[in-house]
This record gives C-alpha cells, structure tokens and sequence, in this order.
C-alpha cells in the first residue's frame, strides 16, 4: 500500500468541484434506492478521452474520501496503463492511499473484472461501462427501451438466449451476460466475463456502475438477488477453464491466454494479477512458474 | 347471449381538420369475421388502429371484454395491459410481413417471442410449440432456424400469421393480409386463414381493397367510403345485392378474366 500523499495544488478534491459531486451523489442514491435501474446524471468531460472509464472515475471521484483506499484494475490487472493512470491520476488529485491488494482496499474501480479474492462488508466496487443498455442491440430506440424497463416488458431477452441455443446449441455469451436484479430490473453487469456473474448475487459490497457517454448510473446495494438469465433446460453456466493457471496453479480463477511464442504455444494465466501473486507468495506455483538465477538475485 | 367480444360506438378521428373516419359503430362476436372494405384513403386504416387502440378517437368508444369476462373501454387501458392483451389475446397481422416479423431473428424465436414475453422459460418447450405451429401454417419444420429473409413473400405472411396465434388469441387485426402476393400464394394463403379461423374459432376483423378476400374469408363485410360506413350486412347480401351506388361501382369494377 502506497499511504496517503499530499494532493496537487490547483485541484479540488479528486478533480470534480463539490457541486459536481453531490450530482453524481445524488444519482448513486436513487440508483441504489432502485437496484438495476439505469439513473440519468450529468456526466461532465473528464481529462481522458470516452471509453477509457469515464463514467467510473467519476464515480469514484465522488465517493472517495481522504481516508480511502484506491485500487484500479484493467481486466484484473493492476499494471496496465489504463489502471495505472487512473490510479495515478486520483493519487495527485486526492491524494489517497493506493493499493494493488484487494483486501486492503476500500473502493475498487474496476474496467471489465471482478477481484478473486471475494469482497467484503465495506468495500466498493467501481465499474467503467460502456453501454448500459442491455437491450440495445436488441431495440435501436431508446425512447422504447424506457418503456420496456418501465413495463419489465423483457421478453425480447429470452429471443437473443432462444436465437443463440439455436444456432450454436448453447448460450453463446461469454461477457456481458445480462442479469436480472431483485426480480425486476434487467441489467448489463459491463462487460465482465460470465465467469463473474454469480459473485455480484448477494455480494456483501456495494456495486456502482458509472457510464461517462452514456450518462447513466445504476448499482447493486450490498446483499442484492442478482440472477443470470438462462432457460430451465439450458441453465446459466459459468466458464470453466481445463488447465490451472500456468503461475500460480489456481484452478478457480478467470483465466487469460498469453501467447509465448512464433510456434503456437501459448499459456493461460490469472487475469487477476493480484490473485496470482499472492498466492505465488503463499507457495503455490504453476508449470511455468521458473525462478530467479541465483546470480540474477541481489 | 353473451356481451359482444369488442364493441364500437360512434368512432370518430379527426387529423386535425382531415377526417380519418367518423361514427363508425358494429359488434364483433367470437369466431366471427368482419371485412372492412373500400378504396385507399376511405378511413379503413385509421379505422384498424382505433380499434385495436393504437390510436385514440377524438370521440366515440371501443369496449372489449376481456378473457375474466370483465368489459373494458380500451382507451382507459394502460400501456401495460394494452401491450399484454396485444401479446396474448389480440393478433395483428401486417400486410408487409417485414414490419410484423423480427427479420434479424430466426423464424422459431418469431414464434417464440410472445410465448417468452409472457414468461415461457423452457427451451425445448417453446422449440417444440413453434415446430408444431410451423407445421400448421405448412411451413417446413426443417426451415426453423432460417430467418424470414430467406423465406418467400408467402412464407412470411404464413409465419408472421404463426406468430400471431401461437398465443391462441381471441380477436385478430388483419391489414391487406394478401396484398403484394401473388393470386395463387394468395389463394392458399386464405384457405390457411380459412381453416385456421374456423379451427380455433377466431374473431377477426380484417380490412382489404380486395372483395375476394372478403367474400372469401368473412361473414359480415363494412364498406367505407370518405371516413363513413356506406353499407354493412352479411358478406354475400352486399355483394350479390349491393344496395349503395359506390357499393355496386366496387363490385361491377371487380375484373372477369
């Protein structure tokens, strides 16, 4: 854990003016209020460009404290420049405490994974999503899509699942697989992988989803139902790998595949990098973990 | 005797000062089939619309009894329950299949989509149901997974009609529902709905420009003429013995080949 910096001169705290803030804040409330809902907000321009999470950073810009601890993670990866500059960036504007591990965290902003480690009571998790219609490309119009959330009029849903057992003899989706939430709303969780469906289902931590274009946040309260949609003969099934990891051995985690050569061999490795390194530490190791020359080290 | 299924008084639009159709009133009962017919412009589909209310009337009402027997005016009905009944006890069928049919999804999951809207959630159950009612709309069950673009113009007028009863409605909107087919597609085409209609005891309110169609397939026929009911009575009475002068100028206009 990195502690706590004293902030750039010139900023307000984490970027956003305080009236900014209490916006956002007031958007997250009803969307908690209403589990699944999409809430309009006045998403302002943030200094990166849309698609590199926006609407999480904005998000997390207004629920962050002094006395938070921030991780960002870019497809489970706390290395990658996406999660490094947003890390970065709330570093010299708020100057909190950052973090790679998971549970030292008090808010994870998150682009497309959910942590291995399970979350707790506490905890924030921050989603950058691009689209937050889940029946966009079902039903081009919005102005209709509001009125089918209104109505819980999702039969639409089920055609897409139908059309996919259809052609391909089994649901094809592998990310953004759509949720149902308390019942009620139909929901895009961003696109995670399916692998992750099931931990955002009665998850003890609060779930805010932040979409900068589209101008949209919605959240999961902590101990929310949130139920995969599938068919009774062709229930919801999480991904499953064949190989353990390559590094660290876990065979319960999501899993990247790396190419490691010009001659088509390839290894799958955790995409949660933290996951993967603390249990490296803990002893495990993986077929292709090898170890530092003895010369090497110093 | 039984209320009507769907009862209209004194329906009347107005496009601001253009008429769309004005005091128009009939009964339609269960199993019963009423043509609507008349020349482009004389208010027939404005009629369809108020009726299956798509559209508000300036004036006038539309009451429906509904499947607890209860008797509704359909303007007082929700976007809810209007959507509900249009998936479950109405049908409506387009002259242009394309705008009745999902064209991007297979002809089963056009089948199937009303059945899931309201709530099927089985899979092989669902397949099964859309296999037997391309069956009975004698579409090949081999062709289930083919989207409609690669059907023929018959083809999907019958599928877009399948979808429409997978539900078993009760009241069915038909508008042209052979127009811009061909006369011997046409012809089979009707002997389906013919024997469909008879089958699950359908009431139908069907509005043409073609008077074979309607001599064909209703008992009671309605001819309009500029937004007003001309003439109503049985199909074969007004045909065979047109009372009104517009009436018989449609019927001798009629080409004998």
């Amino acid at each position: 854990m990195t502690a706590p910096i004293k902030p750039a001169e010139g900023y307000a705290f984490a970027y956003l003016d305080e009236q900014t803030k209490r916006m956002i804040r007031r958007a997250i409330l009803k969307a908690v209020a209403i589990p699944g809902h999409q809430v309009p907000f006045a998403a302002r321009d943030m200094p990166m460009p849309y698609g590199w999470g926006t609407g999480g950073i904005q998000v997390t810009a207004a629920i962050l404290g002094p006395a938070d601890v921030l991780k960002v993670i870019d497809q489970g990866a706390d290395d990658t420049t996406n999660a490094v500059s947003i890390r970065a960036f709330f570093q010299k504007t708020a100057g909190v405490a950052v973090t790679t591990r998971t549970s030292e965290a008090t808010v994870v902003q998150t682009r497309h994974r959910i942590p291995e480690k399970p979350l707790v009571a506490g905890q924030t998790l921050v989603y950058q999503v691009p689209i937050p219609e889940p029946l966009r490309f079902l039903e081009p119009r919005e102005t209709e899509t509001r009125v089918m959330h209104a109505l819980a009029d999702y039969g639409l849903m089920h055609v897409k699942l139908y059309e996919d057992i259809a052609t391909h003899g089994h649901i094809a989706k592998t990310y953004a697989y759509p949720v149902k939430v308390e019942g009620r709303y139909v929901m895009d969780p961003s696109p995670i992988p399916k692998f992750d469906n099931p931990k955002m289902h009665m998850s003890p931590a609060l779930q805010l989803f932040g979409a900068g274009r589209e101008k949209r946040i919605y959240a999961l309260p902590p101990f929310t139902r949130v139920a995969s949609l599938d068919f009774e003969d062709h229930p919801f099934e999480r991904t499953r790998f064949e190989a353990p990891c390559a590094l660290c051995g876990a065979t319960d985690a999501y899993l990247d595949e790396v190419v490691i050569d010009d001659r088509g061999g390839r290894m799958f490795v955790c995409s949660d990098t933290d996951h993967c390194e603390t249990r490296r530490q803990e002893g495990h190791r993986g077929a292709l973990l090898g170890d530092i020359p003895e010369e090497a080290r110093s | 005797m039984t209320a009507p299924l769907l009862e209209a008084r004194g329906l009347t639009k107005w496009y601001g000062d253009r008429l769309g159709c004005r005091d128009v009133a009939f009964d339609i009962h269960e199993g019963e089939v009423l043509a609507i017919v008349g020349e482009s412009g004389s208010g027939k589909s404005t009629l369809l619309s108020l009726l299956s209310g798509q559209l508000a009337p300036t004036s006038g009402s539309v009451a429906y009894r509904m499947r607890d027997g209860a008797i509704r005016d359909l303007v007082s009905l929700s976007e809810a329950e209007r959507r509900f009944l249009f998936r479950t006890d109405w049908g409506f069928v387009h002259q242009d299949a394309a705008k009745g049919l999902r064209m991007g999804v297979s002809a089963g999951g056009n089948v199937g989509e009303r059945l899931m809207a309201v709530g099927a959630r089985h899979y092989g159950d669902i397949r099964a149901k859309a296999e037997d009612w391309l069956e009975r709309v004698e579409i090949e069950v081999g062709r289930i997974d083919e989207k409609p673009t690669a059907y023929s113009g018959g083809m999907r007028q019958r599928l877009q009609i399948a979808r429409n009863l997978v539900t078993a409605p009760r009241l069915v909107f038909m508008d042209e529902p052979t127009g811009g087919l061909d006369v011997s597609v046409q012809a089979r085409l009707l002997d389906l709905l013919r024997r469909l209609v008879a089958d699950m005891g359908l009431a139908v309110i069907v509005v043409t420009h073609d008077l074979a169609v309607a001599r064909l397939l209703s008992d009671r026929i309605m001819v309009m003429r500029r937004g007003r009911v001309i003439e109503a009575g049985l199909t074969d009475r007004v045909l065979d013995d047109p009372r009104e002068a517009y009436t018989q100028l449609l019927v001798s206009s009629i080409l004998q080949p």
